[in-house]
């Protein structure tokens, strides 16, 4: 192992988390504008043009905030959380490509952390440990609010993680590798190649299961302010708080990424082209996540099980057993 | 936007908008139920959900008044903080001191104090409103047969101190300003209807 392996790799790890610590708070900037618009309102407007500087004002306002952890939470479990939600988001991204690997003063980058052969299973599997957050933080409350969202959160994962599973499977059979270079490679020959249109009931299921894995609106219920408050997050002020709000927004960019690269040909040949393609369906999937909180309601946490276990799992165990079928003959 | 209504008619027929919703029962069987379930999800009540939010941001008709910096007019009729008026002409106070806004004052707010002049003429020399009684009625500009109290439209009150706005020498319009022609003649509440002149009939005149 190289000295100039491990520089590029620690560069790599520290742009991402800047850029994505940054669009964290942009998305949110974003989401108040869009909500606002769709709603008839004009959002933030005072704090800079536009309301653009009121990211730092929220970011200022975060950092120098008390940090108050309260009388009889359990209070090393309850410190901890935040920074699981947010780590696990941020490793999570380790083994996603976010750009075709280019060549800069003759050295050729590749922009992802660790090309790992088990790239989507990582992925997944570190987001799953996200759960920890919300549930560890809910339970250390001491807080009823907290620990409704705590055996929330917990119900709610044992239901999507199924989806997300069996959902991905059959992409996963057709093109036999779990690397996401492999995925987007396999789709590498144009928009008639995307996995999409072989699997389109994968992808249907995958993008309902990333509203519960990113618990975005239709199934906001981890944290839902009009029955909960704010769930796991009621006790937690400042930055604690801002990390579960930077964890948040990390995931719903990177299930982004993962949804392009799986099912809608990711960043294609690898040109430039490709690349701002990638960026334009990511926009499409963090926009939609917004656009669905402004129009549809909220589900209660009993209809998303029924949803997950009757309706959506036998549809993936389906796809999963006609995928095979075709795949054989 | 002007909105017509036409919900005046709150009685449920054929002449008003208002219809009973037609709330089909709850499915029982299994199989019902299944029906309901696809036809919900093959309806497109979502898509429609999601067109109706998409619409409104391409028409962009934003409805927002930044406040602070935009204001919307307040009505006439409104009743806000008060003010004393001054005659045009002479610049003299119009209160005469008759007391009539102190006696109705139903919340017993108003505090005034008078004394004859050397003129003869009565002098208004303290006259007080308790913001913390006020119930903003608009009695005593109702009451006031001078025009001389009236309510006017500045409805923000921030302040160190409720009494800032309500002392006499707060209400009363000052005399710069009643030179500049800055002091407006309220037409709210109390305040003579416009064209009253020809409604005025001659007093009959005594044998």
């Amino acid at each position: 192992m190289d000295v100039a392996f491990i520089i590029e790799t620690i560069a790599k790890i520290v742009v991402i988390l800047l850029i994505f610590s940054a669009l964290a708070g942009l998305g949110t900037y974003f989401e108040r504008k869009v909500l606002a618009f769709m709603q008839r309102r004009l959002g933030p407007m005072h704090v800079g043009p536009y309301g653009l500087l009121q990211v730092a004002a929220d970011g200022i306002k975060l950092f120098t905030k008390e940090d108050i952890v309260p009388q009889n939470v359990v209070k090393p479990i309850f410190k901890i959380a935040p920074v699981i939600t947010a780590a696990t988001a941020f490793m999570a991204s380790a083994a996603i490509p976010f750009w075709p690997q280019f060549t800069a003063f003759g050295y050729t980058v590749h922009p992802i952390v660790a090309d790992i052969n088990v790239g989507i299973l990582y992925v997944l599997g570190i987001m799953a440990i996200g759960l920890y957050g919300p549930l560890l933080g809910g339970m250390a409350s001491a807080n009823k609010w907290s620990l409704i969202s705590a055996a929330r959160s917990a119900a709610i994962f044992i239901s999507y993680e199924v989806i997300t599973g069996l959902a991905l499977l059959a992409p996963l059979m057709m093109v036999g590798s779990l690397s996401l270079i492999d995925i987007n490679n396999y789709q590498a020959g144009g928009i008639t190649h995307w996995i999409v249109w072989s699997q389109p009931v994968a992808f249907v299921l995958f993008w309902i299961a990333a509203f519960a894995e990113t618990g975005r609106t239709p199934f906001h219920l981890v944290a839902n302010d009009h029955e909960i408050i704010d769930g796991f997050g009621t006790e937690y002020s400042g930055m604690r708080w801002g990390m579960f709000f930077i964890g948040e927004y990390a995931n719903m960019f990177f299930i982004s990424f993962v949804i392009s690269i799986v099912f809608l040909g990711g960043f294609g040949d690898g040109t430039i082209a490709g690349a701002v393609q990638l960026l334009l369906k990511v926009s499409f999937f963090f926009f939609f996540f917004l656009w669905t909180r402004a129009a549809w309601p909220d589900i209660r946490p009993d209809q998303l099980m029924w949803l997950c276990w009757k309706v959506l799992m036998p549809i993936a165990v389906l796809n999963v057993v006609a995928t095979g079928i075709v795949m054989m003959f | 936007m002007h909105h017509e209504e036409v919900f005046t008619d709150r009685n449920v027929n054929e002449s008003s908008a208002y219809y009973y919703v037609d709330i089909e029962n709850y499915p029982t069987t299994g199989w019902d139920k299944f029906k309901q379930v696809v036809k919900r999800t093959f309806s497109g009540e979502l898509f429609v959900g999601l067109w109706v939010v998409m619409r409104e941001m391409i028409k962009f008709d934003i409805h927002t008044v930044q406040y602070p910096m935009e204001k919307l007019p307040i009505g006439p009729r409104y009743r806000a903080v008060h003010k004393l008026l001054r005659l045009w002409e002479s610049g003299y106070e119009r209160c005469i001191g008759c007391g009539l806004c102190e006696k109705i004052c139903i919340s017993d707010c108003i505090r005034m104090d008078t004394r004859i002049d050397e003129n003869s003429r009565k002098e208004v020399t303290e006259y007080s409103i308790n913001l913390g009684r006020c119930i903003f009625c608009g009695y005593c500009a109702e009451v006031c047969p001078e025009l001389a109290i009236v309510h006017g439209q500045r409805y923000e009150n921030a302040s160190e101190q409720r009494a800032h706005f309500v002392i006499k020498d707060d209400m009363l319009t000052p005399l710069d300003m009643l030179k500049a022609g800055q002091q407006a003649e309220y037409p709210g509440f109390g305040a003579i209807i416009p064209g009253s002149d020809e409604s005025v009939k001659k007093t009959p005149l005594a044998y």
